[in-house]
C-alpha cells in the first residue's frame, strides 16, 4: 500500500500546484510593465557586426549598433537618412591624377570616390565593463586573471561599468576588423574590390597573424579609411559605386571601441565564452541584459541613449493609420524587450493568441484561421482575431524568386530564338498565380522582373508586364498569363512540337533541389503536372543541401529554384544576379543561371553606375527586355510577409530593410494585461471530474483486492 | 571488482577511436569542408578567397587523414583534420563549436540542467508508476483489470508521443488554461513550467513501460519462490511487493540503470515544444548547422555515456544478486 500513497500524494500536489498557477508564463511583477514580448525560433550564432549576416541576427543587433545611416523607419520607396552620421554623404569624385571630377563623371574616369561621413558629436556608448576605470583613469578590467572571473557567464556578472563617447576612430577600427583574416567577415571580398588597399591590408594583417610577434592594425597601411578628426571619418573607394552609401546603413560598417575587442580578447573571458560574439557593445537605443541564446535574450533601454525624436512625416496613410500619433516624441519608448526562444509554431501561435506574444506571423496551417478575403480578394484578419482586435499589416518583402535555367546547358541553355522560346514556353507553362493560390495562401505578388516592388525600376501596370509571358487584359486592368496553347505554339517552334523532339523521344528535363521536408511532394507533383501540359517530362532531381550547392557551383543542372533577399533598396542589387561576369560556375559569384548576355551585360555596367533617373529607369527597361525575351529564369514571385499585432502594439509598420524598428514600437500595457486576464480565467473542474472518475474506477479494484486479501486470511 | 572496471575502462578505448573515426568519415562522406565554410558564412557574397579563409582560421584546411606534404612519418598523421580535431576528445577537451566560437564543454555544462529539470522527474516519477500500475495489473492478472489495463496500455503506446505534448498544451495550456504551454524560468516558477511535461512526458510513456514491467513480474509470481511463500500463509500483497519486486530487480536495473546516463542528454521533442532550454535539440541543429565540432563532441560523450551506462549496470547486479561477482 506504501506505493498507492505515494502515487495519490504525487497527484494531489501536482494538482494543488497546478490549480493554483495560472497559464501566465511571466512573472507577476511584470505584469503592468511596458515589455515587449516576442520570439525567435533559431539561435543566433553572431552578434559581432563584423560576422554577422543573418536576418535573425540583425533584428537583435540593429537595436544595438548603429552604423552612420538608416533607412526611414515610415517612408517608401526607403530613404536614407543619418542615425550617427550628420548627414547622409556625398561622394567626391576624382580621376587619377587626383583632379576633382563632377557627380556625373563617367564611371571609367573615376579613380577615387571619397566618401567623407561626420558622427554627431555626444553620441556615448552603453554602459560597459570594457569601459570601466579605477580612480587613476586606467581600465579596471583588461588584465583579468581566472580568480577575477569566477562564475561569471554574463557581461552583467561585472561590479562596475563605464562609457565614452563615439569617435570616428571606432568606425575605422571597424573597417580594419572587416580586413582582419581572423574575423571572417562575410562581405570582405566584396568590399575588397571597392575599398582602396583593403586587399592588400588584409594580406599584411595575415602574414603578421601568422608571424611570431603581436601585430596591431596600425601596423600595416589601409588608404582606403582616414581619419580626419575626432569625429570625421573617410572612405575611400578606388571606383565609382553609387550603391555604396546603402553599406553605410548595414551593420557591418558600425562603429567598434578597441576597448571591446581588447577586453573580449582576454583567455579568460573566451573560456567563459564572454565574447564581442555573444555580448555587442554599441550606441543604440538598447543594449543586451540577458542573453541565452537556447532560452531567451533581454534587450533593455541603454541608459547613455542620446537624444532621438520619432519621425514626424511618412508614407500616404500613415497618420490614418495612427503611425504619426508619437511624431515628436523621446525615443526609444519600450524600457525593456523580452525574446523567448520558440521552436514550435504551435505553442508560439497559442501564446499569441493568449496575449503573451504581442505579435506573430502566420503559418499555412493556421492561416485559414487567421486571414479572411474580401469581396476584392484583399486579405484582412479573421473573425477570430478581429474578435481580439488583433492587427494584420502586409508588405512585399525585397525577395525576388525565381527558377533558373542553367544556361551552359545544351537543352535548356543558350541564347538562340528556339532556346529563348523553349524558356519562355514554360514559363508560361509554369503558372505561379496557381502555385501563389495553392502553396502560399496568396501570400506572393507574381514577378516581372527580379525587381520587386517598392525599389526604384519596379513598374506596376501594363508597363511593367513581360510581354512573353503575359498579355495585358484592358477591362481588367490587370496582367493575364499568356494560355498554354501559346505555350505548346512556342515549345513547337524551339523543335519540340507536344514535347517531342526531332527523332520523336520525349524532352526531358531536370529539376534540380534540396526540398528534403515533406511539404515538398505536392510542390513537385505541382510543377510536374505544368511540365506535362506541354508534353515535356520533368524529372526530379532532390538531393541533400551541400550536394546541391556542389552542383550549382559547377553548372551541374538544368532548372534550379532560387531566391535573393536584397541587401539594399537599388535595382543594382538585382540586376546583378544576371550580370555575365558574376557567373557562378566561372567567377563563383551570385549569376546561378550563369547568364551571360553582352547586351545586357553593357547596359547593367551603364545602370549600375547611375543615380536613379529617367534615364536609369528606361536603361532598366531595357535589361528587363532582354531578360524577358531570353528568360534565363521563369520569374516566380515578390513573397508578402503577413503579421499580426495585438492592438496594445502602437506604430508596428514592417520594415523588411531597416532593422532598427524597435525603437518605434510603444505598447499600453494596462490594456494588455486587463485583456490577458480576461482570455485566461483557468478552468478547474474537469480536473476535479478526472479525479473524481479515478477514484470511482478503483473502489472496485479496492473491493476486490480487500476480498482477496480476507479469503486468504 | 576494481581489475573488472580497468578492463572494461581499456576496451572502451579502441571502441572510441572506431566510434570517432566513422563519424568522421559519415561526415565527410556527405559534406566537405568547402560545404561546411559555405553553410557557416552563409549564402550570400561568399568567394573561395572567404571559404579559404575560413577553413585556415578553423583548421580545415589540412587534409583529412594522411597529410603527403608534412615532413616526417609522425606529421603525415597528425598534422590532419582527424588527428587535431579527434586527439582532444579522449581528455574530453571538447574544443570550440565551428559556427559560433563558443566553448562546447561550458554550452553542455549551461543546457544540461534544463534537460535534468524535465527528464529527472519524468524518470523517476515515470518508473514509479510504471512499476507500481505493473504491479497492480499483475496483482489483478486475469481479471478485467489486468484485461482493460493491458489494452489501454497497448493503446497508449500505439500514439505518437507528438500527439500527448500538442494535446496536452491545448488541453491544460488553452482550454483549461492551467499550466503555460511552454517556457522555461529559475527558482519557484520553475514548478508551473515543469508540470506539464512532466506528466506529459510520464504519460506518454506508461504504456510501454507497463507492457514491459508487467510481464517481468508475471514472470516473477510463477516462480517456487512466490508459491513458496504463499503456502506460508502471506498474503498476496506482501508476496508481490515484498518477494517478487526484489527478485524482479535484475531485469528492472537492465532497463533502468543504462537510461540514466542519457537522461542529461534530454528528449528533442518535448524540449522543442515546451521550449525547454536544454541538450535535446544540440546535437541535431549542429547536423543542421554542419557544426562538425559540436557533432563530434556529442556523439563521442554518447558513446562514453553508453559504456559508462552498461558498465553500471554490469555492476548494479552485484548489488542486487549476491550469486554475481566479477572475481
Amino acid at each position: 500500500m506504501h506505493f498507492f500513497k505515494q502515487i495519490v500524494f504525487l497527484t494531489c500536489f501536482a494538482f494543488i500546484i497546478g490549480c493554483g498557477v495560472p497559464n501566465n508564463p511571466y512573472p507577476k511583477s511584470e505584469q503592468e510593465q511596458e515589455i515587449y514580448y516576442s520570439t525567435f525560433s533559431e539561435e543566433p550564432k553572431h552578434f559581432d557586426p563584423g560576422v554577422s549576416y543573418s536576418s535573425d541576427e540583425y533584428r537583435f543587433i540593429q537595436q544595438i549598433y548603429e552604423p552612420p545611416l538608416q533607412y526611414h523607419y515610415l517612408k517608401r520607396p526607403y530613404e536614407l537618412i543619418p542615425l550617427t552620421a550628420e548627414k547622409v554623404p556625398i561622394p567626391r569624385y576624382f580621376d587619377a591624377a587626383g583632379r576633382a571630377l563632377p557627380a556625373d563623371a563617367a564611371a571609367d574616369s573615376v579613380a577615387r570616390a571619397v566618401y567623407e561621413i561626420r558622427i554627431r558629436p555626444g553620441t556615448m556608448y552603453q554602459p560597459h565593463p570594457c569601459f570601466a576605470k579605477d580612480k587613476t583613469g586606467e581600465l579596471l578590467f583588461h588584465n583579468l586573471t581566472k580568480a577575477d572571473v569566477r562564475g561569471f557567464t554574463e557581461v552583467k556578472d561585472f561590479s562596475m561599468t563605464g562609457t565614452r563617447e563615439l569617435v570616428a576612430a571606432d568606425y575605422v577600427y571597424q573597417l580594419q576588423r572587416m580586413a582582419d583574416p581572423s574575423v571572417s567577415c562575410p562581405i570582405f571580398s566584396t568590399l575588397a574590390d571597392y575599398i582602396l588597399g583593403m586587399g592588400a591590408y588584409s594580406e599584411a594583417l595575415g602574414a603578421s597573424e601568422s608571424s611570431a610577434g603581436g601585430f596591431s592594425y596600425s601596423d600595416a597601411p589601409f588608404p582606403g579609411v582616414k581619419i580626419v578628426d575626432r569625429y570625421t571619418y573617410q572612405i575611400i573607394l578606388k571606383t565609382k559605386y553609387p550603391q555604396f552609401v546603402y553599406w553605410l546603413a548595414m551593420p557591418f560598417f558600425s562603429p567598434m571601441p578597441q576597448e571591446a575587442i581588447d577586453f573580449y580578447s582576454q583567455p579568460v573571458l573566451q573560456e567563459r565564452n564572454i565574447t564581442i560574439d555573444r555580448f555587442p557593445v554599441g550606441t543604440g537605443p538598447y543594449r543586451i541584459e540577458t542573453l541565452v541564446p537556447y532560452k531567451e535574450i533581454v534587450l533593455v533601454k541603454n541608459e547613455h541613449f542620446r537624444v532621438e525624436r520619432y519621425p514626424s512625416n511618412g508614407a500616404p496613410g500613415d497618420r490614418e493609420a495612427g503611425l504619426l500619433d508619437d511624431a515628436w516624441d523621446i525615443i526609444p519608448f519600450l524600457p525593456r524587450v523580452v525574446y523567448k526562444l520558440e521552436k514550435e509554431y504551435i505553442p508560439r501561435w497559442n501564446k499569441f493568441l493568449q496575449g503573451y506574444y504581442d505579435g506573430s506571423g502566420i503559418s499555412s496551417d493556421t492561416f485559414d484561421r487567421a486571414i479572411a478575403f474580401d469581396d476584392t480578394g484583399d486579405p484582412r484578419a479573421s473573425e477570430l482575431l478581429q474578435a481580439k482586435h488583433i492587427v494584420l499589416r502586409t508588405s512585399v518583402r525585397p525577395t525576388t524568386l525565381y527558377l533558373g535555367f542553367n544556361m551552359q546547358d545544351d537543352i535548356v541553355g543558350g541564347y538562340t530564338a528556339d532556346k529563348q522560346k523553349l524558356r519562355q514556353a514554360i514559363s508560361i507553362a509554369l503558372d505561379y498565380e496557381e502555385y501563389i493560390e495553392i502553396f502560399l495562401n496568396g501570400r506572393g505578388v507574381i514577378s516581372q522582373s527580379p525587381i520587386p516592388p517598392g525599389i526604384f525600376g519596379y513598374e506596376a501596370g501594363e508597363v511593367g508586364i513581360n510581354p512573353y509571358v503575359y498579355h495585358w487584359d484592358v477591362q481588367a486592368g490587370r496582367p493575364v498569363r499568356k494560355s498554354l496553347e501559346e505555350a505548346r505554339r512556342l515549345l513547337a517552334e524551339s523543335g519540340y512540337p507536344d514535347g517531342l523532339d526531332k527523332d520523336g523521344n520525349p524532352l526531358i528535363v531536370h529539376f534540380d533541389n534540396a526540398w528534403t521536408s515533406a511539404g515538398a511532394t505536392p510542390r513537385l507533383a505541382w510543377m510536374r503536372r505544368r511540365f506535362e501540359q506541354l508534353g515535356i517530362t520533368m524529372e526530379n532531381r532532390t538531393t541533400d543541401y551541400n550536394r546541391f550547392r556542389d552542383k550549382v557551383q559547377h553548372a551541374n543542372f538544368q532548372i534550379i529554384s532560387w531566391g535573393w533577399n536584397a541587401d539594399y533598396p537599388d535595382a543594382e542589387n538585382f540586376m546583378f544576379l544576371l550580370y555575365g561576369p558574376n557567373g557562378r560556375a566561372k567567377f563563383g559569384g551570385e549569376n546561378t543561371a550563369n547568364y551571360d548576355n553582352p547586351a545586357y551585360n553593357r547596359l547593367f555596367e551603364k545602370m549600375k553606375n547611375m543615380e536613379n533617373s529617367p534615364a536609369r529607369l528606361e536603361i532598366i527597361r531595357q535589361m528587363k527586355q532582354v531578360l524577358q525575351q531570353d528568360a534565363p529564369w521563369v520569374f516566380t514571385y515578390h513573397p508578402v510577409s503577413f503579421g499580426l499585432s495585438h492592438q496594445w502594439v502602437k506604430n508596428s509598420k514592417p520594415s523588411p530593410l531597416g532593422g532598427n524598428t524597435l525603437k518605434y514600437l510603444r505598447v499600453d500595457a494596462p490594456l494588455r494585461a486587463q485583456n490577458r486576464a480576461a482570455w485566461n480565467k483557468p478552468i478547474t473542474w474537469p480536473l476535479w471530474a478526472f479525479f473524481g472518475v479515478l477514484i470511482l474506477g478503483t473502489i472496485p479494484a479496492v473491493i476486490t483486492m480487500w476480498k482477496r486479501e480476507r479469503g486468504r486470511d | 571488482m576494481l581489475a573488472y572496471i580497468i578492463r572494461r575502462i581499456l576496451y572502451a578505448i579502441p571502441i572510441l577511436i572506431g566510434v570517432n573515426i566513422i563519424v568522421f568519415v559519415l561526415f565527410f562522406v556527405i559534406n566537405s569542408p568547402d560545404g561546411m565554410a559555405r553553410s557557416i558564412l552563409g549564402e550570400k557574397n561568399i568567394t573561395q578567397e572567404d571559404v579559404d579563409n575560413w577553413k585556415r582560421q578553423n583548421g580545415y584546411h589540412l587534409p583529412l587523414f594522411f597529410n603527403t606534404a608534412a615532413a616526417g612519418v609522425a606529421k603525415k598523421f597528425t598534422q590532419t583534420i582527424f588527428f587535431q580535431k579527434s586527439a582532444k576528445l579522449f581528455v574530453f577537451d571538447f574544443g570550440v563549436s565551428d559556427t559560433n566560437n563558443l566553448d562546447i564543454t561550458s554550452q553542455i555544462w549551461e543546457r544540461m540542467w534544463a534537460s535534468l529539470t524535465i527528464a529527472v522527474p519524468t524518470f523517476l516519477l515515470g518508473l514509479l508508476v510504471n512499476i507500481t500500475i505493473s504491479m497492480i495489473v499483475a496483482y489483478y492478472r486475469a481479471t478485467y483489470v489486468d484485461f482493460w489495463g493491458t489494452i489501454v496500455a497497448v493503446i497508449i503506446m500505439s500514439v505518437s508521443q507528438l500527439f500527448y505534448i500538442i494535446g496536452g498544451q491545448w488541453l491544460f495550456g488553452k482550454l483549461f488554461r492551467l499550466f503555460p504551454i511552454s517556457g522555461y524560468d529559475a527558482g519557484v516558477e520553475l514548478l508551473k513550467f515543469v508540470i506539464l511535461p512532466v506528466v506529459i512526458g510520464i504519460l506518454s510513456g506508461i504504456g510501454g513501460g507497463i507492457r514491459f514491467y508487467r510481464t517481468i513480474f508475471l514472470e516473477e509470481v510463477n516462480r517456487d519462490y512466490v508459491r513458496t511463500a504463499r503456502a506460508k500463509g502471506m498474503s498476496e500483497s506482501v508476496v508481490l511487493f515484498k518477494h517478487a519486486l526484489k527478485n524482479a530487480m535484475i531485469p528492472i536495473l537492465t532497463n533502468v540503470v543504462l537510461a540514466i546516463p542519457f537522461l542529461f542528454m534530454g528528449s528533442l521533442v518535448m524540449e522543442a515544444f515546451f521550449a525547454i532550454p536544454g541538450l535535446g535539440s544540440f546535437t541535431i541543429e549542429a547536423i543542421q548547422a554542419q557544426d562538425f565540432a559540436i557533432v563530434r563532441s556529442m556523439v563521442y560523450l554518447g558513446s562514453v555515456l553508453y559504456i559508462v551506462g552498461l558498465l553500471m549496470t554490469d555492476i548494479s547486479y552485484t548489488l542486487v544478486d549476491p550469486r554475481i561477482r566479477f572475481d
